[in-house]
């Protein structure tokens, strides 16, 4: 079976609408489907990582937004279902994201180890 | 009162623009401001009628747990405070077979955003990105 890398890197978008990340929320489904898949969170969806997220107390006229999305749970979730979750560290440096903000067993890997988590996978998957 | 218009263009579920674009419709409105949209390209899709909620098998929660918000449920919650007016690019709509809204949204063209334009006090335009 094909070891799969897929590349989160555009973040927050739709994650309202969707009350998750698309492609978290695939990569989790292909997942429970039998793949073998890793995550790589990088430029701004290193953000997703972050615990203590609160999304809540959307309204829109009369409609609240009664379940928003909790991405850091997504995350830990990822990890708990034995996907391998990386995030880049100077991604997380640039923003000034402490490691110590970050869900318990992600594993973080420099800008220049990408190119050998890449060599690590069959198929990359940049969406 | 001030009047605003706002051009959207991203379609549902993809992009955050839309959300910050709701956001600040409903900011508006709650400051008894008028509030304009017209939806471009695919944001016409934003008010489609027949758009459902679904479970999320990842959580393993079923639809009524899960409560998972439309687009149009979001528009009709604007539309319901009386202060926005929503107008869809016919054209749009048409290549797009998107046709079928909910109450309140109505089919025009981009004559229609530049009458909006000029007789608001500002406009904003979210493009796709």
């Amino acid at each position: 079976m094909a070891k799969i890398l897929s590349i989160v890197e555009r973040a927050y978008h739709g994650t309202i609408e969707e009350q998750d990340d698309t492609i978290l929320w695939v990569s989790h489904m292909l997942k429970n489907a039998g793949a073998d898949i890793s995550i790589l969170l990088r430029g701004n969806a290193v953000n997703y990582a972050v615990m203590g997220q609160d999304a809540s107390g959307l309204k829109f006229g009369g409609v609240a937004l009664e379940v928003p999305p909790t991405l850091d749970r997504d995350v830990i979730n990822l990890i708990g279902a034995g996907v391998p979750t990386y995030a880049v560290r100077e991604d997380l440096e640039d923003r000034g994201i402490r490691q110590t903000e970050l869900a318990k067993g992600l594993k973080l890997v420099s800008r220049a180890e990408v190119a050998d988590l890449y060599e690590s996978h069959d198929s990359i998957w940049h969406w | 009162m001030a009047k605003l218009t706002i051009a959207l263009m991203d379609s549902p579920y993809e992009s955050g623009t839309t959300t910050t674009a709701m956001r600040i419709a409903d900011a508006a409105v709650r400051k008894g401001h008028t509030v304009n949209v017209f939806a471009y390209e695919g944001a016409v899709s934003l008010t489609m009628k027949e758009q459902k909620a679904h479970p999320n098998p990842v959580k393993g929660t079923s639809v009524e747990e899960q409560k998972h918000p439309t687009t149009a449920t979001f528009v009709a919650g604007l539309l319901a405070t009386g202060k926005v007016d929503w107008i869809n690019c016919g054209m749009c709509v048409d290549e797009r077979g998107a046709g079928n809204w909910i109450e309140g949204a109505r089919r025009g063209g981009p004559a229609d955003l530049l009458k909006w334009a000029n007789d608001s006090t500002n406009t904003l335009i979210m493009g796709s990105r």
